[in-house]
């Protein structure tokens, strides 16, 4: 019997962790940051993991005070979305394009959230070669890991919204792209720089709920954001006059996306921005009928 | 977007006397090129963002980040 334990704790925990191996990738964002931030998450996922497997055991022996710790962990991994946070929040201020803090809450929610998914992938993988044998355990193991592989990315902007290069014009001291107004630059100086680095884009909704999406500011500082991160960004401190904005048209809920990337290639800007995550917490469905009903 | 809460005007630069007054710094030139330039410098040394109300007057702002 012993031996079935610990062969559901090893099939759990390797199941668990090869989730969070798959489910932690460092991309273009450049987040989280190689090596240290992704040891500090693979150990995690390892803890969690473990705690997922070991839970299944302790219910056959009827322990379940060791159940009621898996409720200890669950605040533990809340931390972690503290910690990111924090961490993400304090760098955010080094940064010469905002992540902003909607993208950031995004971030660290994805992280608590992938510990759990972790613990419940362990927990069945477990269960499996307790109630089955270990061959079901490996056949619900794949499962799992290839389950959270599936789950990993969510939308990016593309999915809700047509991305188009636009012109950047000036009419005198006002910058415009297409036909958005975005800000007034006095300096012939920045205006110079303006002509020459400015990229548009504009960013068309594609039914009514992107519409409320895309109106996020959040949502915004993260194209801006991530535009930043791969292209650079034409500026410095001290230079307000050459900040990358993006600005609503309030009839029809366009974005006009004003960016100063390093390198002025626009078919690599158009890239980026269709890639932007489509943040969870910018969602927005204000015309999904069961939730336009009395919600006293 | 991130540059949009408070807003204090650093500084005003004209070349028309009539048209300004009151609480920010004033400078006054005595042509278009020469408000360009001094309202260069003073963005530069006030981290500010120089805006162009007409011909004559530019403001220097600085917008909360």
């Amino acid at each position: 019997m012993t031996h079935s334990y610990t062969m559901a704790v090893v099939f759990g925990l390797i199941a668990g962790f090869l989730c969070r191996i798959r489910m932690l990738r460092t991309d273009f964002r450049q987040y989280p940051t190689y090596p240290h931030g992704r040891v500090i998450h693979l150990s995690l996922g390892l803890i969690a993991a473990g705690l997922g497997a070991v839970a299944v055991p302790a219910l056959f022996e009827k322990n379940y005070t060791a159940i009621t710790f898996l409720a200890l962990a669950a605040q533990q991994f809340r931390e972690v979305r503290n910690m990111e946070r924090e961490t993400l929040s304090k760098l955010d201020e080094m940064e010469l394009v905002k992540r902003g803090a909607t993208y950031i809450e995004g971030i660290a929610m994805v992280f608590e959230g992938r510990n759990f998914l972790v613990i419940l992938s362990a927990f069945l993988t477990s269960l499996a070669v307790m109630i089955g044998r270990w061959p079901w355990g490996i056949l619900v193991g794949l499962v799992v890991v290839g389950l959270t592989g599936w789950l990993r990315s969510g939308k990016s902007l593309d999915q809700i919204a047509d991305v188009q290069i636009a012109s950047v014009r000036l009419k005198g001291p006002n910058l415009y792209v297409d036909d958005i107004y975005i800000m007034n630059i006095g300096l012939e100086d920045n205006r110079r720089r303006i002509r020459e680095h400015g990229v548009g884009v504009v960013v068309v909704p594609k039914d009514r709920h992107s519409r409320f999406t895309l109106a996020n500011t959040g949502q915004r500082q993260a194209i801006l954001h991530d535009v930043s991160v791969v292209l650079g960004v034409f500026r410095d401190t001290g230079e307000p006059s050459l900040v990358p904005l993006i600005k609503r048209d309030l009839n029809d809920g366009r974005l006009g996306v004003f960016l100063l990337p390093e390198e002025k290639d626009p078919e690599a800007v158009l890239e980026v921005v269709r890639r932007v995550p489509v943040l969870e917490s910018a969602v927005r469905m204000p015309l999904t009928p069961s939730r336009n009903q009395r919600s006293t | 977007m991130g540059t949009t809460f408070e807003k204090t005007i650093l500084a005003v630069v004209s070349s028309n006397r009539e048209q300004v007054a009151g609480g920010a710094p004033l400078f006054y030139e005595k042509d278009r090129k020469q408000v360009q330039e001094t309202a260069f410098l003073l963005e530069k040394i006030l981290d500010g963002m120089a805006h162009e109300l007409n011909d004559h007057t530019m403001i220097i702002v600085r917008h909360g980040s």
